[in-house]
């Protein structure tokens, strides 16, 4: 039983060259994360609780009407009041910091692959890896890159949660009707056009799905994340498992549900287009309303 | 030459798949389509034909014949394998990718089957899209989009968006953004086949209207052999990615190049394809005003006929004149014979199809006259020549028809039979 493959000890060692070469490079990204983190956490926890969730309440009243805004509302009240507020704003926090990224990177990537099949080709693959490694594996080299802290959960949260705005956006580009996209080709557009003015447009939907799971996994990633100290309500959640106290993990447990639901519902919104609805009811485009029965009418 | 020709292809080959060029040279020397092998398939062979200016020139074949392959080569959505294409003289294919941009803002746009509107915009905008692409600033495209919108039939849908708009009316949208980019080409890739038959007319109709305003040259695909004949000026017939036939509908119809173009002009509606004039006679004999009744009667005795048209010197048609009416001008001593002409003749113009016949020719004394543009005798159709046209053989005479027995002969007989008692006598009555 001499035959073994010392794949782990390559892959370390890999790592370390990285470690003692490529320093600067994340010890920028790591202060560069943990600025953000510190900026949005102002942001939330910073002023009075009620302040903030009265902010957001207003913003859940437009995004999907007053159901939306009062449940949000009761939901928040209910973190407040079982004293997870702190943690909830700072895992928030972390959320939009990770997610930010992973759109950033995850977004052009699916474009591009998209756009050429040997990207995608190679994406693919990456991919697959990225989703169905074990969350966990990614924070023992992120503590080795960052050290322990905000950073590296934001990093592992990155690695975790791109896969979707990839996949989701190569998909929605592909899924565009190909007669519409030869209709701007025919007319002359550059493919830059068709781009901005058919293809995103078009494949909005599925990209902005891909956005909301994203989010979704961040927030599941952050969780995690509370393992290396990256705070939050996942800092509760790892400690009430070390010390067994059931109190403190489901009240942590629920705040993270609770979280989850809100920012699910908010981009799903805008994923069922009732964001681009809500925009153009803005715009105070009248016409939109009375198009069905319009539409009956046949033109002399 | 090159001036009246909008559209030249040469050439013309789409081999997918691997190794197309050698597939290309295969073709050449003979291979069949079948022969390529799996993984190469040849879409489009030898294709070459040229489009005048003002045509509208009709692609027909079934699926998978290679006419949508066929047609986005025209504008170069598909790169050729081998041939070129020509757009007003100039090459479009194996250019770079801007020059073919700029071609296709300015030359050559396209109508797609199932519309390919921007769903996320407005009619207004879908029309104007082309002219954005072209850089014409805002309040000038919309106006002109405006009118466009409104030669089409749309006028007052400009704010809609598509998915608020009937098919037809989506269609409508995307003619009048082919329109309003105002090239000189205008491709169809079957623009009419989602739409339901009816309206499918009513678009043909509506084309050729705006046609005979606008007189551009368009390059129509269709797998509706009606609508090829309906539309086109020439048909191009294409099978298994080659073109088989190239020619005007009537060409098609009275003299397919082979069997399988044969079978598929067997479902043809004759009557709307065939005009009077491919299937008239020459008249038989006509008669000068100047001519007198005896000369008339004379004509008439002669051909066996009960009457016969009057015609100028140049052939113009007047009226025509009756046996009866020219017998009793005879008895009076009448030597003109102005008084008699009748001229409710009820000619047709030489193209009108053979499905508007049908009426005046029950209606005409004697076979109906076909009259060319300046009103001259160019024709006769008699009943029998309009009902053996539409069995697909209208070269055929038909075997005349016997006259019926004199009355006196078939007196004699039944009278004879009375006598010997074969029949009753009061049966005769």
């Amino acid at each position: 039983m001499e035959f073994r493959i010392p794949f782990g000890t390559w892959i370390e060692s890999g790592l370390d060259w990285i470690e003692n070469n490529l320093s600067w490079l994340f010890d920028g990204l790591g202060s560069l994360y943990e600025g953000l983190y510190d900026a949005f956490n102002w942001i939330f926890a910073g002023p009075p609780a009620l302040l903030v969730i009265a902010v957001i309440a207003v913003g859940a009243l437009f995004a999907r009407g007053w159901k939306f805004a009062v449940g949000t509302a009761l939901g928040l009240l209910f973190v407040v009041g079982v004293d997870q507020w702190d943690n909830a704003m700072s895992s928030l926090a972390l959320v939009i910091v990770s997610a930010f990224f992973a759109l950033l990177v995850g977004l052009p990537l699916g474009i591009w692959a998209a756009r050429n099949q040997h990207v995608s080709n190679v994406v693919k693959p990456v991919m697959d890896f990225l989703q169905t490694m074990p969350a966990f594996v990614y924070l023992i080299p992120a503590i080795g890159l960052f050290g322990i802290g905000v950073a590296p959960g934001i990093f592992a949260t990155i690695l975790f949660a791109i896969a979707p705005a990839v996949r989701l956006t190569e998909l929605g580009i592909r899924g565009v009707d190909k007669e519409v996209v030869e209709a701007g080709q025919a007319f002359g557009a550059a493919p830059g056009r068709i781009l901005r003015q058919i293809q995103l447009p078009l494949a909005m939907p599925s990209i902005m799905a891909g956005v909301n799971q994203v989010i979704m996994l961040s927030l599941s990633m952050v969780v995690i994340a509370g393992m290396v100290g990256a705070g939050g309500l996942g800092g509760d959640v790892t400690k009430s498992l070390s010390a067994l106290n059931t109190a403190l993990g489901v009240e942590a447990g629920v705040s993270v549900v609770i979280l989850a639901i809100i920012l699910d519902r908010f981009t799903g919104a805008f994923g069922m287009k009732r964001g681009l609805h809500l925009v153009r009811k803005l715009r105070g485009s009248a016409s939109n309303g009375n198009g069905a029965s319009d539409a009956a009418k046949q033109p002399a | 030459m090159s001036d009246s020709i909008a559209l030249r292809a040469e050439g013309l080959y789409k081999v997918f798949g691997k190794h197309a060029d050698q597939a290309v040279s295969r073709l050449e020397e003979g291979a069949s389509r079948d022969e390529l092998g799996a993984g190469t398939t040849a879409a489009v062979i030898d294709a070459s034909f040229e489009v005048q200016r003002g045509e509208i020139f009709v692609v027909m074949g079934l699926s998978g014949s290679g006419k949508s392959t066929l047609i986005r080569m025209l504008n170069g959505l598909h790169d050729v394998t081998a041939g070129t294409v020509e757009i007003g003289g100039d090459l479009i294919t194996d250019i770079p990718a801007k020059k073919l941009r700029d071609i296709r803002r300015k030359r050559v746009s396209m109508v797609f089957q199932h519309f390919a509107l921007l769903p996320h915009r407005t009619v207004l905008d879908n029309v104007a899209y082309g002219l954005e692409i072209q850089g014409m600033p805002k309040t000038e495209r919309d106006a002109k989009a405006r009118e466009v919108t409104g030669i089409v039939g749309l006028a007052g849908w400009e704010e809609k968006l598509p998915s608020q708009l009937s098919g037809g009316m989506q269609q409508r949208v995307g003619l009048a953004r082919a329109l309003a980019a105002d090239t000189d080409v205008l491709l169809m890739d079957e623009a009419f086949s989602a739409l339901d038959p009816l309206i499918r007319r009513e678009m043909q109709e509506q084309l050729l209207e705006l046609q005979a305003t606008l007189g551009k040259t368009i390059i129509f695909i269709t797998h509706d052999l009606n609508e090829a004949m309906f539309l086109g000026d020439r048909i191009a017939v294409m099978r298994d990615g080659r073109i088989v036939q190239i020619g005007s509908p009537e060409d098609i119809l009275t003299d397919p190049a082979n069997e399988y173009v044969e079978q598929f002009v067997a479902d043809v509606d004759r009557t709307r394809v065939l005009t009077a004039e491919s299937v008239m006679r020459k008249p038989r004999a006509s008669v000068h005003p100047a001519a007198g009744p005896h000369v008339a009667l004379k004509i008439m005795r002669d051909e066996q006929l009960s009457a016969v048209y009057v015609t100028k010197r140049d052939r113009t048609l007047i009226g025509w004149v009756t046996d009866r009416d020219a017998l009793d001008l005879v008895r009076q001593g009448v030597t003109s014979l102005e008084t008699i002409i009748r001229d409710n003749h009820g000619a047709v113009a030489k193209d009108t199809s053979l499905a508007d016949l049908f009426i005046p020719v029950v209606e005409a004394q004697l076979p109906l006259a076909v009259i060319d543009e300046r009103g001259r005798l160019v024709g006769v159709v008699p009943r029998v020549t309009l009902l053996s046209a539409l069995g697909g053989e209208p070269e055929t005479e038909a075997s005349p028809r016997p006259d019926p027995l004199p009355t006196e002969v078939v007196d004699e007989a039944l009278e004879a039979a009375v006598e010997t008692g074969t029949i009753d006598a009061k049966e005769v009555q």
